[in-house]
């Protein structure tokens, strides 16, 4: 056997000479004979009823194939968790940009013309945009009050912790939506044959989303529709469930005009249109003993789901897990609400509710230290969860992570106390300001609680009649380097050359569903279910006597091609199974709602100018424990991409809306960072490993999205003294604040938690 | 989007394209990105934004770095273009293709060949650059998924090595 070890080691990216050289395919890089391309024609107002459509005479309509609704042959639906958003709206609008006609044309220079020559009157109806509206439901836009899902967490008795209390600590945090802006527009093509039903090639994360949504659209059987996925390039997220949309809508054209059909958005289009993070609001009240050890508190982390539910329940799942974060908890109450606008719908994007409830908590974390007169160090070093404690959903911390530890090694690596103390010095001379930010915060790999159960991913390994493995997973590589990691746990697993070991594209006909490529869970889950398929692989061979306990890669190349020789097609597969103490009361929202956890500490350095209020970031170190990092390379790269765009998050990406459409839906001013924007992100890993994933691994892909607001929000309220409690955080946000009240200095007297603070002291 | 319509009067245009001279006729307004994909089938140029500001569509006209989302086919009328598929074939780039691989510079793809020849305009034109020469230089390429420092590590490391010399 090879004993050469391929985990741990940066292999060549799979796919990447084809992405060096232009050869990679993506979906507007390919065509199809007698291809049509498609349009969206969708509402220009958030909401009303549609009461005529009119045709403008300046476009020869005999020339164009229409879509209506009245074409769907299935359920006007996108199957999602729910069937309640409709492919095309029927009778009523609910947001800006709602899809409710399709257009096709051989000539994709006609087709803008033609969308704005169709053009609809309208009975307008009473449109509400944001979570305060929602919450005083003048409106009701759905169900009883405007609540697409609730979630209550309990854990002990929080009603008794206030009376004991030395602290009581308010805040209310807020984060906005952000635009994924994978640089790769959305787009599908679609063919439909009378026997071989619905194909569908697209940018797509999650293949057998689009196959259960094309299924119940299209009123076809499972083995009548086939979803392939291209080079994706980029997602984020914002290509997990938007791509059923777009696929739904390229079948309806292809099944109308029996010709295939090409959609592509453009840039303005896709960031109007489709998902973006959602928008949230987080109150937290916690009772604080005078040595800065959190007691209890009450958390409330709402966040705004837009015009219809998709995948809104899950996202609040996730942000109100972390809602507490890396700390212990003695008692909590955490109230997570999603509710409805007359918003596009959010959605998926990296860290799925995480980031907005960890922003929150870490800026809180600070103004818990700046009420009890203690550190910023020592409020997360005094509360870090511990081995054998539990969680705000009661789950035991069964390995040994030293949060602590984590933390000391974070702040040397930043120079923390020494560039804390040179700022405070020089921060008194200086206009330009600069101050020290941490967050310390973990991520949840994989589906929540049952979620991974209920997914129950199956996965293949083929031995090959040429002596190679071929991995079969409908995980998709749009840039984290699915690919290449798989393939490297085969290839570890059977000792093999990396270069024995071939993926399929995901393609349905061929893949078996491993789950969606989302939740950091495909190293981890997919990864440890490829090791289990390819170990079927090479007992098979073992116990035909073809291969010894000891053999060469020669040696099995021989013995696959004489299996496949004399059997035929030679597969193993695996299954998922839930690991026995991961339990999960779906009910009370109580157990293990994961398999495992990631812990990072990460400290950022800032400068605040005091003429144009802009912020620097000077320098980010970002320390984690992620498991064992199976290819120290791609894992860099997750950790430096997934800073860059928290960073983002933070400091620039705001989106500007106006009765519920995005106004700046261009990259001209919707503003993303730049190769010249950034410090250099000081990368660190410690690697504990985990017996849950393939090889010790963890998820990594969300990870990095959670702690660059927070810590870079604290290092701002560091420089200047002045607390902000929202991101993005743009210079005339802080210029709102700074350069009208320039004199105002004082975090304690300025904000609302000191208020209650001083309340509570007073009575005492 | 500004694109033409069918309708616009056709002219011809040639110019070289990778070492290759081509002739073809072309709408007044065609865009070279366009021309570039959907008639001469060089796909490996992407669309990202249609308006220069991601730089996915970079080429190189006479060895200037363009936007190709903003230029009309007719104004490379004589000139020699490269595009991505026939970088390798100039002096130095294989050797920065392979740096992008090795560093993991290119994560999605997407915006990998504009970023490539936005990194060799750069190294033609300073070949050895600073990291803050790099980060300037490669200002105007958007990517999202690196953080863009694995591909300021490439670009580093070729100017290093001399690898593009």
């Amino acid at each position: 056997m090879n004993n050469s070890s391929i985990v741990g080691t940066s292999v060549p990216r799979l796919e990447g000479r084809d992405k060096i050289s232009g050869q990679a395919r993506y979906v507007d890089d390919m065509g199809l004979p007698g291809m049509l391309y498609g349009a969206t024609v969708r509402s220009k107002i958030a909401r009303g009823k549609i009461k005529k459509i009119n045709f403008g005479s300046e476009i020869n309509w005999e020339e164009f194939i229409i879509v209506r609704p009245a074409d769907i042959p299935g359920k006007n639906c996108i199957a999602l968790i729910d069937d309640d958003q409709p492919c095309l709206a029927e009778g009523t609008v609910n947001h800006p940009e709602e899809p409710f006609l399709l257009l096709a044309h051989p000539d994709r220079h006609l087709l803008p013309k033609a969308v704005e020559a169709v053009t609809v009157e309208y009975d307008s109806l009473p449109a509400i945009f944001t979570i305060d509206e929602s919450e005083t439901p003048a409106q009701v836009i759905w169900g009883a009050d405007n609540t697409f899902k609730s979630y209550l967490i309990e854990k002990g008795n929080v009603d008794a912790v206030w009376e004991n209390a030395d602290y009581i600590v308010e805040g209310e945090y807020t984060t906005g939506a952000q635009e994924q802006l994978y640089i790769e527009n959305n787009g599908m093509i679609a063919q439909f044959d009378a026997a071989k039903g619905v194909t569908v090639w697209g940018s797509l994360q999650c293949p057998y989303y689009i196959h259960k949504a094309l299924m119940k659209l299209c009123n076809l059987p499972a083995d009548k529709v086939r979803v392939v996925q291209m080079e994706t390039g980029g997602a984020f997220g914002g290509k997990e469930e938007y791509p059923s949309m777009i696929a739904a809508h390229a079948a309806l054209l292809a099944m109308k005009s029996r010709r295939p059909v090409k959609i592509i958005y453009d840039r303005m289009e896709d960031m109007t249109a489709t998902t973006k993070r959602h928008p949230s609001r987080t109150r937290h009240r916690t009772a604080v003993s005078k040595d800065g050890k959190i007691l209890g508190g009450e958390i409330e982390f709402t966040i705004d789901g837009g015009a219809y539910k998709t995948l809104s329940p899950v996202v609040l799942s996730r942000g109100a897990i972390h809602a507490g974060g890396a700390y212990f908890w003695p008692s909590v109450r955490i109230r997570a609400k999603a509710v409805a606008t007359n918003m596009p719908p959010h959605g998926a994007f990296r860290g799925f509710g995480a980031p907005q409830s960890l922003f929150a908590l870490e800026r809180h974390m600070d103004r818990i230290a700046k009420v009890v007169g203690i550190s910023a160090v020592e409020i997360r070093r005094r509360n870090f969860l511990k081995t054998g404690q539990t969680t705000t959903t009661e789950q035991l911390v069964r390995e040994e992570i030293d949060l602590g530890k984590l933390l000391d090694r974070a702040l040397d690596l930043s120079s923390y106390h020494a560039r804390k103390e040179k700022f405070a010095a020089e921060n008194q001379q200086n206009g330009r300001k600069k101050g020290m930010g941490i967050a310390a915060f973990l991520h949840g790999a994989g589906f929540t609680g049952s979620g991974e159960r209920y997914l129950g991913s199956t996965v293949g390994v083929a031995g090959c009649a040429d002596g190679t493995v071929r991995i079969l997973v409908s995980s998709t590589e749009f840039g984290q380097g699915t690919k290449t990691v798989l393939c490297q746990i085969v290839a570890e697993t059977l000792g093999l050359p990396f270069r024995d070991v071939a993926i399929a594209q995901p393609d349905t006909d061929e893949v078996p569903n491993s789950g969606p490529t989302v939740a950091s869970r495909t190293v981890m889950v997919v990864g440890k279910l490829v090791q289990s398929a390819a170990v079927g692989i090479r007992e098979t061979l073992k116990a035909s006597g073809k291969i010894a306990d000891s053999y060469s890669a020669e040696e099995f190349r021989a013995a696959c091609r004489a299996h496949v020789e004399q059997h035929g097609k030679f597969q193993s597969f695996a299954k998922y199974e839930q690991p026995e103490e991961v339990v999960w009361d779906e009910e009370k929202y109580r157990g293990s709602a994961y398999a495992a956890f990631a812990w990072a500490v990460y400290v950022a350095e800032v400068t605040v100018d005091p003429v144009t209020y802009s912020v620097s970031v000077d320098d980010f170190v970002a320390l984690q424990e992620v498991g064992k990092v199976l290819h120290p390379t791609l894992a860099k790269g997750q950790i430096i991409g997934g800073a860059v765009q928290g960073i983002g998050f933070a400091l620039y990406e705001k989106v500007i809306w106006h009765n519920g459409r995005m106004q700046n839906g261009q990259m001209t001013n919707y503003i993303i960072p730049t190769s010249p924007d950034l410090p250099s992100i000081r990368v660190y890993f410690e690697e504990l490993g985990n017996v849950h994933g393939a090889y010790g691994a963890k998820g990594i892909g969300e990870l990095p999205m959670d702690g660059p607001a927070p810590a870079v929000v604290n290092a701002i309220v560091d420089a200047v003294g002045v607390p902000f409690d929202s991101v993005p955080l743009l210079p005339e946000d802080i210029f709102d604040v700074l350069g009208e009240e320039p004199a105002r200095q004082d975090v304690v007297s300025s904000s609302r938690v000191a208020r209650g603070a001083q309340e509570e002291q007073e009575q005492r | 989007m500004s694109e033409p319509s069918q309708h616009s009067a056709k002219c011809e245009v040639s110019f070289s394209v990778n070492g290759r001279t081509t002739s073809l006729q072309v709408h007044a307004m065609a865009r070279l990105l366009d021309v570039l994909r959907h008639e001469l089938g060089l796909t490996g140029t992407k669309e990202g934004c249609g308006e220069g500001e991601c730089g996915s569509c970079s080429v190189l006209v006479d060895g200037v770095l363009v936007n190709s989302c903003l230029i009309p086919a007719l104004q490379a009328n004589g000139a020699r273009i490269v595009t991505i598929e026939g970088l390798s074939a100039e002096s130095g780039a294989a050797g920065l293709q392979e740096a992008f691989l090795e560093c993991g510079a290119a994560q999605c793809g997407i915006c990998t060949p504009g970023m490539i020849l936005a990194a060799f305009h750069l190294l033609n034109k300073k070949p050895q650059p600073s990291v803050a020469e790099i980060r300037e230089g490669l200002a105007g390429n958007l990517c999202r998924c690196t953080g863009y420092m694995q591909i300021v590590e490439a670009v580093a490391e070729v100017a290093r090595s001399g690898a593009a010399r």
